[in-house]
């Protein structure tokens, strides 16, 4: 007993003063929550042609300043959507969502920076051009916007490509053009909207390796949507698995991967594990996406083939 | 590419030829017309004597008052209109319409109201090509692709900004097809009325003589006008093309 009292007092005693005294030194990035969201959910209203649509939420999620955000869930989940709003390109229908403290509505506060899916490098400007773009609107000396421009462009390799157009490049040096485009305004949220879902496998995962340096080298926080299950548990710190319509966060994973690591985690036993969890949560929301509550092994197939 | 050039110009050049040897054979007599080479030398004298000068200057400002006049309204109207759905879907049958109404119908009241000076030319010249603009502003418009607009919104540009920065060049390989249009209408417009009344100008000078048999003044101005408005064409053309490189197609 004498022994007793001593030894369960000493661990709060021993564990309390490390965490309080260097928060610092912790591996963990600073838990500030950059944006925030509280019950926020979408409902399209009914109009002529169709009645009211339950889109979204609700959704409880704070994004913690530096932090790699994934998100995972069934086509037609509304992950575009929760992009679209925390970005202020769509107002919530309900709940509030709040960036830097401040509340998000339908204007993009500055400091977040958007890539999309689709190729949106401007066809009329060169490469050059549409990097330096991003700047407008932001108040910089000649001298300071050449600066920014030619690192966002060295940063994703495209400093040959300077005086290029679009047209002359391909898919994936398109896109780094909108990211290099992004990363000129220094934002200090990045939404990435499935960047590289057009892009072939391999390209992905090394594009995955430069949004990796990318984030690692700019502290900013990043938030990625994506279809690609092995995508978001090779990036991301935490990864949210989106319900089917109406999409609320059904689980959130942690993958405890260091800030410093790069696409061979992938090699690494704990990445089947996460990706496996992660399919557990889907398999069921992918199926009723489909229009299947669940289907028995022996079935699987046979509804493979209803569905196609 | 060179090969069909040297076809089209071995086409034109032949046309020419054939010109040239029916007025020397006297198979189309010369009070009709001048042989080509003839109108050519009457072209050089007078351009050189200068005496078309004030009817040249006259013909060519009003036609690119006209021009710029509807393309910067064709423009703005569009942009205006792309915003406002109800006003579109008010005004779209009405555009589609709008070129089975023959506005030189309208030159005469044109004139009683604002005098027979240029305006009403200019008036003319103006409607005939300020619908073609809109209409192909607009078809540009519509297909600038949503995520070109969305980054707009991200990179925070106004709308002013947003118009002239990023739709517009967007849109810019159909609008230049509405400028084409609006500069041939501008021509027709300026010299249709200058034909059927007017105080000066080309078209007047080619009326003129006309009524006098003058044929070393009618075939030279119709050959100088012909000159313009293709080199207007080509310059917009080239434009065009330059546009569609760039986009890869």
């Amino acid at each position: 007993m004498s022994a007793g009292a001593p030894a369960s007092a000493q661990p709060p005693a021993s564990a309390q003063p490390p965490a309080s005294a260097e928060p610092s030194a912790s591996a963990e990035p600073p838990v500030t929550a950059q944006a925030s969201l509280r019950n926020v959910g979408k409902t399209f209203a009914a109009s002529r042609e169709r009645s009211a649509l339950h889109a979204l939420g609700p959704i409880d999620l704070d994004l913690k300043q530096g932090e790699f955000f994934a998100v995972v869930g069934p086509s037609g989940c509304g992950k575009s959507t929760l992009l679209e709003i925390i970005a202020g390109l769509t107002a919530a229908t309900e709940g509030s969502v709040e960036f830097e403290g401040k509340p998000v509505r339908s204007d993009v506060p500055e400091g977040v920076g958007v890539v999309f899916q689709e190729d949106a490098s401007f066809p009329w400007l060169t490469v050059e051009d549409n990097v330096a773009f991003g700047l407008r609107r932001t108040a910089l000396s000649g001298g300071e916007r050449e600066r920014r421009v030619r690192d966002a462009l060295g940063i994703v390799g495209l400093s040959d490509f300077a005086g290029s157009y679009p047209a002359q490049l391909s898919g994936g040096m398109r896109q780094r053009v909108c990211i290099a485009r992004t990363l000129v305004t220094q934002p200090r949220l990045i939404l990435l909207d499935e960047p590289f879902g057009a892009l072939d496998q391999q390209t992905r995962l090394l594009m995955g390796d430069e949004v990796l340096r990318l984030w690692r080298e700019t502290s900013a926080t990043v938030f990625l949507i994506t279809h690609a299950l092995d995508e978001a548990a090779m990036l991301a710190d935490r990864i949210g698995v989106m319900s089917a319509r109406p999409g609320r966060l059904k689980d959130v994973v942690q993958t405890g991967w260091p800030r410093d690591r790069d696409s061979r985690v992938v090699e690494r036993p704990e990445f089947g594990a996460i990706t496996a969890r992660l399919w557990h949560q889907l398999r069921e929301e992918s199926l009723k996406t489909l229009g299947r509550v669940d289907a028995a092994p022996s079935e699987r197939s046979a509804a493979a083939v209803h569905v196609s | 590419m060179t090969r069909l050039r040297l076809y089209r110009f071995a086409v034109i050049a032949g046309a020419i030829a054939l010109l040239e040897i029916l007025c020397l054979a006297r198979v189309i007599d010369p009070i009709t017309m001048q042989a080509p080479h003839l109108v050519l030398r009457d072209f050089l004298r007078l351009l050189a004597s200068g005496r078309m000068n004030a009817a040249i200057v006259k013909t060519m400002a009003n036609t690119v008052l006209a021009f710029g006049l509807a393309a910067a309204a064709g423009l703005l109207l569009a942009v205006l209109l792309q915003r406002r759905r109800a006003l579109r879907m008010t005004l779209d049958p009405l555009f589609a319409t709008y070129y089975a109404v023959p506005v030189f119908a309208f030159y005469p009241f044109f004139i009683v109201v604002f005098g027979l000076g240029d305006l009403p030319q200019i008036l003319i010249a103006f409607m005939l090509g300020v619908v073609a603009v809109i209409v192909n502003t607009l078809n540009g418009l519509d297909r600038v692709p949503a995520v070109l607009l969305k980054t707009a919104r991200v990179l925070r540009l106004g709308p002013v900004e947003t118009a002239l920065r990023v739709t517009l060049p967007a849109a810019a390989p159909h609008i230049v097809g509405g400028l084409k249009l609006a500069v041939a209408y501008a021509f027709i417009g300026i010299i249709g009325s200058e034909f059927i009344l007017s105080r000066g100008g080309i078209g007047y000078e080619i009326n003129f003589a006309y009524n006098n048999f003058d044929n070393a003044v009618m075939y030279p101005l119709i050959l100088l006008i012909l000159l313009a408005s293709v080199a207007f064409n080509s310059l917009l053309s080239r434009w065009e093309r330059t546009l569609h490189a760039r986009r890869g197609r």
